[in-house]
């Protein structure tokens, strides 16, 4: 892996959000830099700004202005079938509510990434197997997400998220719903991925010690604006933010 | 996303929420069976009338007169003061001439004159009986005149055979009259045996030229000098060859209220005196040969029928076809399809509004899972076609459902019908007629219908925005 090659590269990025008169800077002009490869946390107060930015770096929502340049491309200069199609292939998403589809099995729904990828039929069974083995869960194939635990639910999300081999894991605080050893376990999955295949990691999480132990990278929004955003040692004296 | 995969999805959705997508798709069944039972009864009474008419032989034959015995109107509006020299006789020339027009098959005149007919049913003694003869042209069992009907046709032009109606045949087998008109009219196959192959003989009077000119003292007509006929009682034996039920061509033409039928070629070599020779003889100069009250010319196919009535018209005679009758009856019958077809129509569009309610609901049930599938890499089109799949999917199964729902309906229509009409001593009829046309065109509808409706749900779903959607309240 090349360290030095930039994976995401925000350049003054906004997300307004026009509520009658008042205008709502969810994110308002964020410059930020993540290198391929790298950890990053993403820390702030609820209501900072977190998931908007994570949502603009996925393809899932415009910023107002600005550029959210992933792999040297600029997302917001894509059409909505070209954001798709990064979405699909560059792309995993795991969320805090798991948001498997409950009416699938866990193959079925480890599946679908890969019927929008339309990867071949014969390909799909292997590869099913061979990330729900990666989550430790090839026992429960055929069961329906409410049959899980909530930590077995997040490791079927994240067996999903990396089915399709993507570059970037977007995770919005995936041990939020979690209790703290579940959610180590799911932490160390996570950290899995990104030494053993390389995965470039943002991760939003609100607990600063997760992110301490994990990142190697933490990145600090208020109001929608980046209030630091250095090495973990560095973040360590830069207090006082929570 | 590939076609299998959308499928399945489709598929996997549909059978989620079971009973509200069969309830939908029930009710796009129930509006195609609506729009197929009233068009297949539609389609089914004109089918009923046009068989009918075709078989009456009017669509491909014109009918030709001299204008001196029959002006219509145009004739009257066109040439108010015609002088007897314009007129054309409708002779031998014009039939000729007739028969040369290209598309032409025959031309031949409608023969019809009453006689006595002596008949021995059965080692009983002869006894006389009358009745009216018509000429039936050898074509007129290819044209389909006949129905119900026992027997052999005619064997040539001019064999001494006779066709008789079933009802003089019951008067010839000495039989009650038949009362009953629902049953079939013809007799059973026993009562025709004793008849077919029966020898009949008819008394008619003939008409020769005669040269004698000096055997009356009256004034002559200084003309027609040295013009008379006289008239020759003759017999003729015919032999019975078969029975007819129904009237030749549908009872439509004059010829076919005859009640025993022989070959036209037959007829006219008898040179039989009709009713109507006298008044034409007397018209006629006396110059003059043969000459027709009307002609009928037959066309090869109906649609030669205009062009050589056209042409006759032109040549100066009076001519009517059933072509301006046939044009209203289609007019009738395009307005009943019409009509029948709003009113299924309508059906199917309740059932269109089902299948956007029905969408509708679901676009709100799976907001989370479309979001989903859109931070999965669906793209806007994929979720727009997964929606097109499901509202086609029930089309297809609710135009497959309807159609044969609507094939049953209409049976059902036509059998109750039928039961009616027996109670009522009517024939039956069958009035329901399910062509492939309409049974592949009632799926397209279905579709169409379906798919259209599936527009809005479809784009609404397409539109939806992952991140409001995904967001967790
Ligand atoms: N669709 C929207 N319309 C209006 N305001 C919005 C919309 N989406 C987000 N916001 C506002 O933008 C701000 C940032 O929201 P965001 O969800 O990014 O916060 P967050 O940092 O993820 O918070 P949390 O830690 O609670 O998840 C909030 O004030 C929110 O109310
Ligand atoms: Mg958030």
């Amino acid at each position: 892996m090349d360290g030095n090659t930039n994976a995401i590269q925000t350049v003054d990025v906004r997300r307004h959000y026009r509520m009658g008169e008042n205008v709502i800077k969810a994110v308002d002009g964020v410059s930020v830099t993540i290198k391929q490869g790298e950890f990053a946390a993403l820390l702030g107060t609820s209501g900072s700004g977190k998931s908007t930015l994570m949502n603009l770096i996925a393809g899932l929502d415009r910023p107002s202005s600005g550029a959210i340049l992933v792999h040297g491309r600029d997302l917001a200069q894509m059409s909505s079938e070209e954001l798709a199609k990064y979405r699909r292939h560059t792309v995993g998403m795991v969320f805090q509510s798991f948001n498997l589809v409950p009416t699938m099995n866990l193959a079925e729904n480890v599946e679908l990434p890969m019927r929008f990828a339309e990867v071949d039929r014969s390909e799909r069974d292997a590869r099913v197997q061979d990330a729900l083995k990666r989550v430790r869960l090839s026992a429960r194939l055929t069961h329906r997400p409410s049959e899980l635990s909530g930590g077995e639910q997040q490791r079927a999300a994240l067996a999903r998220a990396l089915v399709n081999k993507p570059q970037l894991l977007l995770a919005d605080e995936p041990t939020g719903n979690l209790d703290s050893r579940t959610g180590e376990e799911i932490m160390n999955l996570i950290q899995e991925l990104n030494t053993t295949l390389g995965t470039t990691i943002v991760m939003v999480t609100h607990e600063r010690s997760l992110a301490e132990r994990y990142a190697n990278r933490l990145i600090f929004l208020g109001d929608g604006k980046m209030l630091d955003a250095g090495e973990p040692a560095t973040t360590l004296t830069a207090g006082g933010v929570q | 996303m590939k076609t299998y995969d959308l499928v399945e999805l489709a598929g996997r959705n549909l059978r989620e929420a079971v009973l509200r997508n069969s309830l939908t798709t029930l009710g796009i069944a129930v509006g195609v069976a609506s729009l197929v039972a009233m068009l297949s009864l539609g389609v089914g009474l004109q089918q009923v009338f046009g068989k009918k008419l075709g078989r009456s032989g009017l669509f491909d034959t014109v009918i030709v007169a001299s204008k001196q015995d029959f002006r219509n109107d145009e004739d009257r509006r066109t040439r108010p003061n015609m002088q007897s020299g314009d007129i054309k006789t409708l002779d031998d020339n014009a039939r000729h001439a007739f028969e040369k027009l290209p598309g032409v098959a025959e031309v031949y005149p409608e023969i019809r004159l009453p006689a006595e007919l002596r008949f021995a049913a059965d080692g009983k003694t002869e006894r006389p009986h009358f009745a009216t003869i018509a000429a039936l042209p050898a074509s007129a069992n290819a044209s389909e005149a006949f129905e119900d009907y026992q027997g052999t046709f005619f064997s040539g032009p001019k064999v001494d055979e006779a066709i008789v109606m079933a009802e003089f045949a019951r008067e010839l087998l000495e039989m009650p009259e038949n009362t009953k008109q629902a049953e079939n009219k013809n007799l059973s196959p026993e009562d025709a045996k004793r008849l077919i192959g029966k020898e009949l003989t008819l008394r008619y009077a003939e008409r020769t030229a005669s040269a004698d000119s000096k055997n009356t003292g009256s004034n002559e007509d200084p003309g027609g000098a040295g013009f008379r006929f006289s008239v020759v009682r003759r017999e003729k034996k015919l032999k019975i060859i078969g029975v007819v039920g129904a009237e030749p061509y549908g009872g439509v033409r004059a010829v076919s209220r005859g009640r025993v039928f022989i070959p036209t070629e037959l007829a006219e070599g008898l040179n039989l005196i009709q009713p109507s020779d006298l008044r034409t003889m007397m018209r006629a100069p006396a110059s003059a040969g043969k000459t027709y009250i009307t002609l009928v010319v037959r066309a090869n196919k109906p649609t030669q029928v205009k062009a050589i009535q056209d042409t006759i018209k032109g040549m100066g005679f009076s001519t009517y076809s059933m072509q301006d009758a046939s044009k209203t009856l289609t007019r009738v019958f395009t307005f009943l399809d019409m009509f029948l077809g709003i009113f299924g129509s309508l059906a199917l569009a309740v059932a269109s509004l089902g299948i956007m309610n029905t969408l509708v609901m679901a676009i709100l049930e799976r907001r989370r899972e479309i979001g989903i599938m859109k931070a999965l890499g669906a793209s806007d089109i994929d979720v727009k076609k997964l929606f097109f799949v499901e509202a086609g999917a029930m089309g297809v199964l609710g135009g497959v459902l309807g159609t044969a729902l609507g094939w049953i309906i209409g049976r059902v229509i036509n059998f109750g019908t039928n039961v009616y009409l027996q109670r009522q001593d009517i024939p039956t009829e069958n009035f329901w007629y399910v062509p492939w046309w309409l049974v592949v065109g009632a799926m397209t509808f279905s579709v169409l219908v379906s798919l259209g409706s599936g527009l809005y749900p479809a784009s609404r779903a397409a539109k939806l925005d992952p991140v409001q959607a995904l967001r967790h309240d």
